[in-house]
């Protein structure tokens, strides 16, 4: 099995840190995983974006032209690489501040509001954490549980308050999927 | 997927950290760079870790600076480094001619980034002759290596430095932009370590020898530089014998080879394996040593009967095409896929360009 998945938003969305959460988790597993960030200059003010492997065998190409997921973080991402994503894959759209659809019918659409779970949970950052829940829940790819396990060795000290809140954003994503 | 947790020593490392805390684990004492991205990573994390590990870093005031205190160090005796990108390396190469001509080990990285000129700050191969070809003036040579992973760039850089003290010579790690800026789960094992000859020549104090260490790249008198070109030779022979590398995947028997390093070597890995699922007999021949290149095994696989092609695929207008070229001999039909300026080659035009030379040579 194989993932190929873009992840793209504005820079200070959390979309890099939502890639290497995954491919942490995904070492984490045992499984195979690249990160290939965009440096390029448009990160500046404009849209950033990460090319995440994750496979059970050893990674030949890290950089791929035909996603399997995309997650848009903004309006801009899904504009760019709606038309590239895989048929039968899946989109992941934050449908807080995106209020396009999908227009592909051969692609998944999920719609995670994941600013304004995050307002609610008190806490904007966690907004890519929603997200990442979302992706875990519809793709299986990873448990949720290594996610949980790295955030317990991520925030130590003053920052353990910060696991809770973590946790409750995660499975607030995953719950995106049930309804 | 695999769902159980296995327990693995691997850990996630970015491309250029990971390459700096190698040279500390293989002894680097001194760093001397100037920044320019897509290396920063490698200085930024040398200023933390080198005086952790007692070591010293110094952000010079330019490359060409960074790469005369590499000689300075060397000279002395110690292990030292410098990286740059494109640019800031060619700034280097009046001190890397230096460092050949005083027999001096080094290492020099190369996150390699669009040119010519200032260019672009994404990835590509565009130093390669530069690399190969000895960049700057005198008939010299520099052991270049081609790391294609993390992985690999981890422990290409672990024995750069053996091989640099083993023959006094700079060794350079050509990296792209995309090497120095990916995430990849490494390994850290232990590289084995090369029997080295004492550094009885370095200027590191007289210590009771009835002569003084000297170190220098003037020879002002012709047949004395003549006799020191030769020994230089010989040195280069010897390199070329012993440290010639490479990697394949079902490069015998196969209908059309790849030829590719670095980053594309990956991505045109990938498009073999899609042409092999199509049914096409396809390899890949992967240099890790760009000089030496390994001609001779090309050679070998290039007489093969059942090869019809060769495919160079390179982040430039073809520069390793040339080594190629020369390696076959015009005994198959060597075809190029080059994407340059920052552009990275994708699996799919790999592989169409690959289908469409077999149909062409058939």
């Amino acid at each position: 099995m194989k993932k190929q998945i873009t992840i793209s938003g504005f820079g200070g969305q959390g979309v890099m840190s939502i890639g290497k959460s995954l491919v942490e988790a995904a070492v984490a597993e045992g499984l195979h995983a690249t990160w290939v960030p965009s440096y390029g200059p448009e990160m500046r003010g404009g849209t950033a974006n990460c090319e995440v492997v994750l496979s059970d065998a050893p990674v030949g190409s890290p950089v791929f032209t035909y996603p399997t997921e995309l997650i848009a973080m903004n309006l801009p991402s899904l504009h760019k690489f709606e038309d590239k994503v895989q048929s039968g894959g899946i989109i992941f759209v934050n449908s807080s501040i995106i209020e396009q659809k999908v227009t592909r019918t051969d692609v998944k659409a999920v719609y995670v509001p994941c600013d304004t779970i995050a307002d609610e949970l008190g806490n904007k950052k966690v907004s890519n954490m929603v997200m990442l829940g979302a992706y875990i829940a519809a793709t299986g790819a990873l448990q949720q549980q290594t996610i949980q396990q790295m955030l317990v060795h991520m925030f130590t000290g003053p920052k353990a308050k910060l696991v809770d809140l973590n946790m409750q954003a995660l499975e607030r994503g995953a719950q995106c999927l049930k309804g | 997927m695999k769902k159980e947790m296995i327990t693995v020593a691997k850990e996630l490392w970015k491309g250029n950290e990971a390459i700096a805390e190698a040279a500390v684990r293989a002894g680097c004492k001194c760093f001397f760079g100037y920044p320019i991205t897509p290396q920063n990573e490698i200085p930024e994390y040398m200023s933390m870790r080198l005086p952790q590990a007692g070591g010293v870093f110094v952000q010079s005031e330019s490359e060409l600076a960074a790469i005369n205190m590499v000689y300075g160090a060397a000279a002395s005796g110690v292990r030292a480094m410098t990286s740059s990108s494109s640019p800031g390396v060619s700034l280097k190469q009046e001190g890397i001619s230096a460092m050949c001509s005083g027999e001096l080990p080094g290492v020099i990285v190369n996150m390699m980034r669009g040119g010519p000129g200032l260019g672009t700050i994404q990835p590509s191969q565009c130093d390669y002759f530069q690399a190969t070809r000895g960049g700057g003036n005198g008939d010299y040579r520099t052991i270049v290596l081609a790391p294609c992973d993390i992985q690999e760039a981890v422990d290409m850089t672990q024995e750069a430095f053996d091989l640099a003290d083993l023959y006094r010579t700079p060794v350079v790690i050509l990296g792209d932009g995309m090497i120095g800026q990916m995430m990849e789960p490494i390994e850290w094992h232990d590289i084995p370590k090369r029997e080295l000859p004492p550094k009885d020549w370095a200027a590191s104090g007289r210590k009771g020898r009835d002569h003084s260490n000297f170190v220098t790249s003037l020879r002002i008198d012709a047949a004395d530089c003549e006799q020191f070109n030769r020994s230089l030779e010989q040195k280069y022979k010897t390199i070329a014998e012993k440290e010639t590398r490479w990697a394949e995947k079902d490069a015998e028997g196969c209908q059309i080879l790849v030829v590719a390093y670095g980053t594309p070597s990956r991505i045109a890995l990938s498009a073999v394996e899609e042409l092999e699922q199509k049914g096409i007999k396809a390899g890949l021949f992967r240099p890790q040593t760009v000089w030496p290149f390994p001609s001779a095994r090309l050679a070998e696989l290039a007489a093969q009967d059942s090869l019809k092609a060769i495919l160079v695929v390179e982040m430039s207008l073809g520069q390793m095409l040339e080594d190629v070229q020369l390696a076959v001999k015009g005994v198959k039909p060597v075809r190029f896929h080059g994407r340059v300026g920052g552009m990275v080659p994708s699996v799919e035009d790999i592989a169409a360009e690959a289908e469409k030379i077999l149909q062409e040579v058939q």
